[in-house]
């Protein structure tokens, strides 16, 4: 007897709603049949049977939801050894590097007092992702999306999801394969005060169209003394996803954050990912927002209120603490807070920033919590040269260079290209032991 | 008869003398126009030399007559954009040239406030979008601007020029791409001045007619006489005609020549100073036009001095403004990086 088990059908699912079975108990299935259909967070797949035999028992009925990755789903009379079935067009799964599985909220305990927002509700990055961009498109027929699969694929990572059903094709407009075009487009679109988002994939594409994001959207304003400014969007995902290897793994948080005329958000949590992506369609000027594939899939408390909106620029203390400052953004900040957890219990009070914003950056908050913890670690998925981390670093010697007890230490991505090996993989990316560690360093314990 | 618009084709089958496709306002206009940017380049190239302007300055002599020619066909609310060629395209959009030679001397009272320089001016009023300094860039925002039109189906046209050295670049076939898959009202006009800098087109395109070069996406494409104020018209007239009724973009060649060096820094090592002269003498866009007024619309010698002179002096304040408006404050550094709207997180826009 073998048993079929719940596939992965994208490198960063966890899990999926088992849709439909195409198959009935006692069927015979050949290899290669449709067995059953799979919705995933980002789309509806299809699963051929590896193995022939018998349908001899469903363990899951079809309609179950969060169906996690590795469940036996059914069993099958005949077979040899192959166990799983194979996803139509996908490879297996891979264990995520550092975050938090989906099923546990990862939402911080408020330590600095924010604007009280009221109520909230649990709701993944995805979802808040979606509705900021249907609350500004509903408050403003400026606004509209465009990039690769957002419209009838409803998002190549469902961020769109239904948008296209609400606002219609002139406002969720699929685009060619044609980053360095359809960017320019926009761009210019923007210079006649529309205020376009722009969809990318991923921000590894980003580089087609780089020139028209730096050249074009964030320098117009300055050479036309002020007269031509650029309303726009770039958003997507960024950084490293799970086992897509070096060219689909890159943080470009730097790259954009060196150059002046933009600004760029990099949200971790539901609430950050929604107030402030709201906060960056409104902005008149270029907005670099950087999200992650990862994160997209995970749930946080978020404020329900209608008007909830975050400003571009401010950080936010997600955890209060004495001894030292751990400074990250994006999935690290999850990161961040499990190694405070961990180092909570090994007596070091760790408080940690989640930077939200990377230009402006809120150094502000950071010379704040370092004046009372006198020490820094930095945390960033991305390369250490010239880095956020980097950055940040400086920002504090310039500052507050008397008020630190320590050297500041970086915990960065390795300055490699991202391997595909899974045990490379994770080597290359920051680990828990490494924060730990480092916060160890600074606190001389 | 002389005063009335008249239409007719100036093709190749025209007999010789016959009418004009044009009104003698309208020409009155064109050798105006095209006189005021030959002047205004000029002044541009001495001040220039005297070390006045500095950095890059991209003169637009002897190509006058296809933005000329083409604003003829434009109404308020269309759109301009083009590359760092850039100094006809604003005076003809209508660009004071005060504020285009104080730009140029880097003054407060330019364009930019002095932070744009030759290749970076704008203005939202007269519906020109710049002035870009990366070759082929403007292309991808020209669509954008075109697209903003299709938006906002206010049936305004966006016209997108660019050389026959920028036509070579990717961004240009995923623009003519998009401009054809979303009948974008956009008109690609390629000013083909035969040298891309100091390759000539031979050199640097397989495709000996550009006017073909967006036929892969159905975009209709017309090679014109860009030496002729006339004939650009006239193309312009079915380009307009056919972006306004929504049947997509448009592309022109324009066949053009420019006199000057690809900047003021080029020695035109490249070609013959023959080669030049023969198209002075023989092609000269302003040339043409004055003849044209004279022996078919009757103007008198007297009447074209009348504008020679009023050109004269436009180019003359110009320079003068140029060389008296003051350099922007140094307080101007810190300026126009961000536009600071605290209304966004109040709630408003």
């Amino acid at each position: 007897m073998t048993q079929i088990l719940m596939p992965a059908l994208s490198p960063t699912m966890t899990e999926g709603k088992l849709a439909r079975w195409l198959k009935k108990e006692g069927e015979t299935i050949k290899a290669g049949d449709v067995i059953a259909e799979i919705e995933t967070d980002k789309a509806t797949m299809e699963v051929e049977a590896v193995d022939e035999g018998t349908l001899t028992a469903i363990l899951v009925p079809e309609g179950t939801e969060g169906v996690s990755v590795n469940t036996p789903i059914a069993e099958l009379n005949g077979g040899a050894t192959a166990a799983k079935a194979a996803p139509a067009a996908a490879p297996a799964p891979a264990p995520v590097a550092a975050p938090a599985p989906a099923s546990v909220p990862a939402q911080p305990r408020a330590a600095v007092a924010e604007k009280d927002w009221g109520p909230t509700k649990s709701i993944t990055v995805r979802e808040a992702l979606r509705d900021a961009m249907a609350v500004e498109m509903r408050a403003s027929k400026d606004v509209f999306l465009i990039g690769e699969e957002v419209g009838q694929y409803q998002g190549a990572y469902k961020i769109s999801q239904g948008l296209l059903d609400e606002f219609g094709p002139k406002r969720v407009i699929d685009m060619p394969i044609t980053e360095h075009g359809f960017t320019g487009m926009a761009v210019g679109a923007a210079m006649t005060g529309l205020r376009p988002i722009v969809e990318f994939m991923t921000f590894n594409f980003s580089m087609q169209a780089i020139d028209q994001i730096i050249n074009s959207a964030a320098k117009t304003l300055y050479m036309s003394g002020g007269q031509l400014g650029c309303p726009i969007v770039f958003r997507g995902a960024n950084g490293a996803a799970s086992r897509v290897a070096a060219q689909h793994s890159q943080c470009y948080a730097s790259w954009y954050a060196h150059c002046p005329g933009l600004k760029v958000v990099a949200p971790w949590s539901a609430a950050d990912a929604k107030g402030l992506l709201r906060a960056a369609i409104r902005d008149p000027n270029p907005v670099i927002f950087l999200e992650n594939e990862i994160l997209y899939g995970q749930s946080f408390e978020m404020p329900v209120a209608d008007d909830f909106i975050l400003p571009i620029g401010k950080a936010k203390v997600e955890r209060e603490g004495t001894d030292v400052t751990i400074v990250a953004f994006s999935i690290m900040v999850g990161l961040a807070m499990q190694a405070a957890d961990a180092l909570a219990a090994q007596g070091i009070s760790a408080e940690v920033i989640n930077l939200r914003s990377l230009r402006p950056l809120d150094t502000e908050t950071i010379v704040r919590s370092v004046k009372k913890t006198n020490r820094l670690v930095t945390l960033e998925e991305g390369w250490p040269f010239a880095g956020i981390g980097s950055e940040v670093a400086m920002q504090i010697m310039e500052n507050c260079f008397d008020d630190l007890d320590a050297p500041p230490v970086r915990v960065h991505g390795l300055d490699i290209p991202m391997p595909y090996a899974a045990n490379l993989e994770k080597l290359a990316l920051p680990r828990i032991e490494q924060v730990i560690d480092a916060a160890k360093r600074v606190t001389y314990k | 008869m002389a005063e009335t618009a008249t239409r007719k084709p100036r093709g190749k089958g025209a007999p010789k003398g016959a009418e004009p496709g044009i009104s003698k306002p309208e020409l009155t206009r064109a050798y105006r126009d095209m006189l005021l940017i030959r002047r205004f380049e000029e002044k541009a190239g001495q001040l220039y030399g005297m070390g006045l302007i500095g950095g890059f300055c991209h003169l637009y002599i002897g190509q006058e007559a296809v933005v000329v020619g083409m604003q003829l066909c434009l109404k308020p609310g269309d759109q301009v954009i083009t590359s760092y060629r850039d100094h006809g395209h604003m005076l003809a959009t209508g660009m004071e040239a005060r504020g285009v030679m104080a730009e140029l001397t880097g003054r407060i009272g330019g364009y930019s406030k002095g932070k744009g320089g030759s290749m970076h001016m704008f203005s939202r009023e007269k519906g020109f979008y710049g002035g870009h300094g990366i070759v082929g860039a403007q292309v991808s925002l020209g669509a954008g601007l075109a697209f903003a039109n299709w938006y906002r189906e206010d049936g305004a046209v966006a016209v997108t020029y660019f050389g026959e050295g920028a036509s070579n670049q990717g961004q240009v076939y995923e623009s003519l791409n998009l401009a054809a898959l979303f009948k974008l009202p956009c008109i690609f006009v390629i000013e083909n001045n035969k040298y891309g800098m100091g390759t000539s087109v031979d050199r640097a395109s397989a495709s000996k007619d550009l006017s073909k070069n967006g036929s892969p996406w159905g975009i209709p494409g017309e090679q014109v006489n860009g030496m002729d104020v006339i004939a650009v018209r006239e193309a312009g007239e079915r380009a307009v005609a056919h972006c306004r009724a929504g049947n997509g973009p448009y592309l022109l060649e324009m066949k053009t020549y420019r006199y000057r060096g690809h900047s003021m820094s080029d020695p035109a090592k490249y070609r013959t100073r023959e080669e030049v002269q023969k198209m002075r003498e023989q092609n000269d866009c302003i040339e043409t036009a004055r003849r044209l007024l004279i022996e078919q619309f009757g103007v008198t010698e007297a009447e074209l001095k009348v504008i020679d002179d009023e050109v004269k002096a436009i180019v003359q304040d110009s320079a003068d403004f140029a060389q008296t408006s003051p350099e922007p404050d140094e307080s101007e550094l810190w300026t126009d990086v961000l536009i600071d709207d605290a209304s966004v997180v109040a709630g408003g826009r």
